[in-house]
């Protein structure tokens, strides 16, 4: 007889997986390239640009190469996660445009470009065209705190670091939920109605624990501010030993796979994908989206994707610091490492209902971080 | 809520897919459940014919306070062709191809059930050749359609990958049929007296080696989606259904035998000699949750293309080597006034077939199908109240309904 | 049990004479013809009698005998238990046009939907039905298109819904219809 409750056996990556993830890996590589380009320009700002433009320079470089590299992100996150299921489910996914299918995701990007722009004749015609210019900017402007490394002169590679910078973190990323919100809303449809109610109530739960884990981190380092708790994290054993996922074991190591539950929750990601549960509520808050409109829902679904990952590498897997020392190039590895757990469990595990997902949240997850809390707040106090 | 027209379309009348556009048609009354009589917070949500998950194309018209579903009216009709109108037209041996698109992804029992219709009204018995080869075929399409219906519950529960691995075995069976008729969906195989092709040279073993083959990947999407616990979470507390309600409903099939009832025409009343096959019947057992859950009618069909593997061994077996197929097809159908009622155990549960021949024409006087479908369609509103949207999309998936029996 | 004895058994109980039903016990499928009037007290009796146990009804179906005399829609009933294996065919004669019947739905909750589908099919009222609609056509539908004498309308709201005739022309007039084996 086969036993009850097996655990969810996942499949193993068949090895033919390892040429596109290893080609994901450079062309991602490329893309946190991006950083050092920043830093040669900005030397070049300096020596070049005379000294009344040279901020204005900067921060429009800034901009675009910033801009860039979350516009490609998704391109190749795309294309990843459907080479991922893929061979996940035992074939091979885009082969045909470009090399193992690399330029699908532009050519997919050409076509919702041309598409027809609707908006559904009852829809509140200015909710409904917000709603996914909210999403990415909610999306985009979380970015703005997070660091991608340090220069050896000690400044730090960010747009804005700012001291409170996980606070902010939390704050911005609750638009979310309100663009979620206004595209259910403002589509004048029952089922984006039903996506967007659940999608606010889940955010709104999952925020909650996000929080007290990311303040389970904090009591432990005592600052808010992102670069110095991955400096917290510098040295040790290998370099990895003083990662906090690896101190007071087990708390930090639960901490940390309950802030990644809370991540696929927050960026509605399966098994807790019910917003857009495609065969319930057919897709959820962006049915009635199309075209370009539609692609801004998901690029900023891969942008939440990508920050959720390089935020959980940043508070628990040592940042850019490691084995090899302080590189971005670190944090990217450990990110997009995250990025493809996440694919993972996705093309593995089944959806939950919209109630389990609500009793996971608080019967479980939020007691949980709430004892993690005082435990660690007890232990630093002690120690 | 505004007046309740198609999901996401408040602002359309008339039907806009029609070429011929009627500005006068008049206003929708095929609704159930009328705006006016909804409490507070209850709403009218369309479900369908357009939507993922109806598994094609069926309408449910649900009461809704929030998720939870107050009452819920399907409706059908959308793939409606009266076949049973044509069959009147036609003769015999032409509505075979008509039964085959009933229910369409397990064309081999339907044609099986009308072939075994006509047999008793002319008296016909078939060979022993024939029989085995028809156990075969309605074995190995009771796979398919089951992998068709394990896959499909993946994906409603929200777990694409199944969808995939299943569909990749089904492929096989159909390659198997495509070798054997040439038709890999709707075959006009099981003929009156006999069946249409011989089994080619090889084909026996390249079956024998699909059984091999599929054994473990089955077990392999086993381990991947039935023991998963956000499954069993979803499925095992929902849409249950008693024994007794299966029996006043008269459902069938693994419907009826995932409610405890260890019912099996194959076994309690058999044809084609399954008397002399060895295997189990298969029932619900209540293992996560109440028994007759969503979970146990999924795993009885799991459980059931095993018993197919071992009957379809045995009949390649036992397959008599030589013997004309089509020995016993008759020239011309003409049988004496009467009636016959036959049914068989179809994939989905027990289909049959009622044909009632009038002085001796070439065409029934009348044929009737009693669809199993149909009929687990029927108790569809009994099972959802109470329930929430996302249990909605399990309860169809764990019927496992195909429109296209159900509308005929 | 046999199907003399459940005929017999029947019989007795509804204080049938020999006049008053038609049946034939030694049919493929034995069958009784009985009243329409009878039909209730006989089904609650098929169901409730511990020696039948009809548990289930297993089909529904109508035939419409324009030219039997008087012509008449038969509504047939195969019920069958699952405890005892047995087989009974209750039929029922009613007339063409406005032919009522008792709903079975209190007796058997499966005649709910067989019910409305011969309501939809043949114009059969069944009188204390819950849920009288059509069911497989729309609701404007003209007709009942398994009548035999029914014809199909040019269109339905302007939709030209009139199959060509070459179908039945051909099975009028003997012909193979081109999809039967030796074609």
């Amino acid at each position: 007889m086969i036993t009850r409750f097996r655990q969810v056996e996942m499949r193993l990556m068949g090895p033919l997986t390892a040429i596109p993830i290893v080609l994901a890996t450079v062309v991602l590589v490329t893309i946190a390239a991006l950083p050092f380009v920043s830093a040669v320009l900005s030397e070049w700002i300096r020596d070049a640009v005379p000294a009344g433009l040279q901020h204005a320079v900067a921060v429009t470089l800034g901009t675009v190469g910033f801009v860039a590299v979350l516009a490609l992100n998704p391109i190749y996150a795309i294309w990843l996660e459907r080479k991922v299921a893929a061979h996940v489910q035992d074939r091979l996914g885009p082969m045909r445009v470009g090399w193992h299918g690399l330029l699908q995701s532009f050519a997919d990007g050409v076509k919702l470009l041309f598409k027809e722009d609707l908006v559904p004749k009852d829809a509140d015609r200015v909710l409904f065209r917000l709603a996914p210019m909210v999403a990415i900017a909610g999306a985009f402007a979380a970015f703005v705190v997070i660091p991608w490394g340090v220069r050896a002169d000690g400044a730090v590679l960010a747009v804005s670091n700012l001291n409170i910078g996980v606070l902010y973190f939390i704050a911005i990323t609750s638009i979310g939920a309100l663009s979620v919100l206004m595209a259910g809303w403002g589509s004048n449809n029952k089922y984006a109605l039903y996506g967007g109610m659940r999608a606010a109530a889940q955010m709104v739960s999952y925020e909650i624990p996000t929080a007290i884990l990311v303040l389970v981190v904090v009591a432990q380092v005592g600052s808010l501010s992102l670069p110095e708790i991955v400096a917290a994290q510098a040295g040790g054993f290998l370099g990895i030993s003083n990662w906090l996922v690896f101190q007071l074991f087990p708390l930090n190591l639960i901490a940390f796979v309950l802030f990644f539950i809370c991540g696929l929750a927050e960026t509605n990601r399966t098994p807790f994908d019910i917003p857009e549960a495609e065969s319930e509520l057919v897709a959820g808050f962006h049915t009635e989206y199309s075209g370009m409109r539609f692609a801004f829902f998901f690029l900023a679904e891969y942008g939440n994707m990508l920050l959720i990952s390089m935020l959980a590498a940043l508070l628990f897997l040592g940042g850019w610091v490691g084995p090899v020392g302080s590189n971005p190039l670190l944090l990217f590895a450990k990110a997009f490492g995250l990025v493809v757990v996440q694919m993972w469990l996705r093309w593995t595990l089944p959806r939950l209902r919209v109630d389990q997902l609500m009793a996971v949240c608080w019967k479980y997850v939020i007691p949980i971080s709430f004892f993690l809390l005082v435990v660690v707040a007890v232990l630093k106090s002690i120690l | 809520m505004s007046s309740p027209r198609l999901p996401g379309s408040t602002g359309f009348d008339g039907a806009p897919t029609v070429t011929l556009y009627d500005e006068d048609l008049p206003p929708d009354n095929s609704y159930a459940f009328s705006p006016d009589e909804l409490e507070e917070d209850e709403m009218i949500l369309n479900m369908g014919p357009q939507h993922p998950s109806t598994h094609g194309v069926l309408r449910i018209e649900l009461k809704t306070d929030g998720e939870i579903i107050k009452d819920s009216r399907p409706h059908i009709g959308y793939l409606h062709r009266n076949f049973e109108k044509h069959a009147e037209n036609i003769d015999y041996q032409g509505v075979i191809p008509f039964t085959d698109r009933m229910d369409y992804v397990g064309s081999m029992g339907n044609s099986l059930a009308y072939a075994l219709t006509v047999e008793k009204l002319l008296g016909i018995t078939v060979g022993e050749r024939v029989a085995c080869i028809r156990i075969i075929t309605a074995e190995l399409q009771r796979i398919a359609s089951h992998l068709l219906a394990m896959g499909t519950y993946g994906m409603d529960i929200g777990a694409f990958t199944p969808f995939l691995l299943c569909f990749q075995q089904r492929e096989r069976v159909l390659d198997l049929f495509e070798w054997l008729c040439g038709a890999r969906l709707l075959y006009n195989y099981n003929w009156v007296g006999g069946v249409s092709h011989d089994l080619p040279d090889g084909w026996t073993d390249r079956c024998g080696r699909f059984l091999d083959e599929f054994v473990p990947v089955l077990d392999e999407v086993d381990r991947l989606l039935s023991h998963n616990k956000i499954f069993i979470r979803r499925t095992g507390d929902v849409g249950i259904i008693p024994p007794e309600m299966a029996r006043d409903y008269a459902l069938s099939g693994p419907n009826l035998r995932g409610s405890g009832i260890s019912w099996d025409l194959r076994r309690d009343d058999p044809y084609l000699g399954y008397e002399d096959y060895d295997f189990d019947v298969i029932t619900g057992t209540g293992a996560h949750g109440p028994i007759g859950s969503c979970w146990d009618r999924y795993f009885v069909r799991v459980r059931e293309m095993y018993e197919s593997v071992r009957i379809v061994r045995q009949a390649l077996e036992r397959l008599p080597a030589e013997g004309d197929v089509r020995e016993n097809v008759p020239r011309f159908i003409r049988p004496s006034a009467g009636e016959a009622y036959c049914r068989s155990e179809a994939p989905r549960g027990e289909l049959g077939f009622y044909i009632v021949a009038d002085q001796k024409k070439p065409i029934p006087y009348r044929v009737k199908g009693r669809s199993p479908c149909f009929v687990a369609m029927g108790l569809f509103h009994e099972i959802t109240r109470g329930e929430m949207i996302a249990d909605i999309i399990a309860i169809i998936g764990s019927l496992d309904i195909v429109l296209g029996e159900i509308d005929r | 049990m046999t199907g003399a004895g459940i005929i017999e058994r029947l019989a007795a109980r509804l204080a049938l004479g020999d006049g008053a039903f038609e049946a034939d016990a030694e049919a493929a499928d034995p069958w009784i013809r009985l009243p329409g009037e009878r039909l209730l007290e006989a089904a609650k009796f098929l169901k409730s009698d511990p020696e039948l146990d009809f548990d289930t009804l297993h089909c529904l179906s109508g035939v419409d005998w324009p030219k039997a005399d008087p012509p008449a829609i038969e509504v047939v009933y195969h019920l069958f238990s699952l405890t005892r294996k047995h087989w009974i065919v209750l039929k029922v004669r009613v007339p063409r046009s406005g032919g009522r019947l008792p709903t079975l739905e209190g007796v058997w909750k499966a005649a709910n939907w067989h019910e409305r589908e011969t309501w939809d099919l043949f114009g059969v009222r069944f009188e204390g039905h819950s849920d009288h609609r059509r069911i497989l056509l729309p609701a404007d539908w003209p007709g009942h298109p398994l009548l035999r004498d029914w014809e199909w309308p040019d269109t339905w709201h302007k939709i030209p819904v009139k199959p060509g005739r070459q179908m039945h022309e051909r099975a009028e007039t003997g012909q193979m219809s081109g999809v039967g084996p030796f074609d």
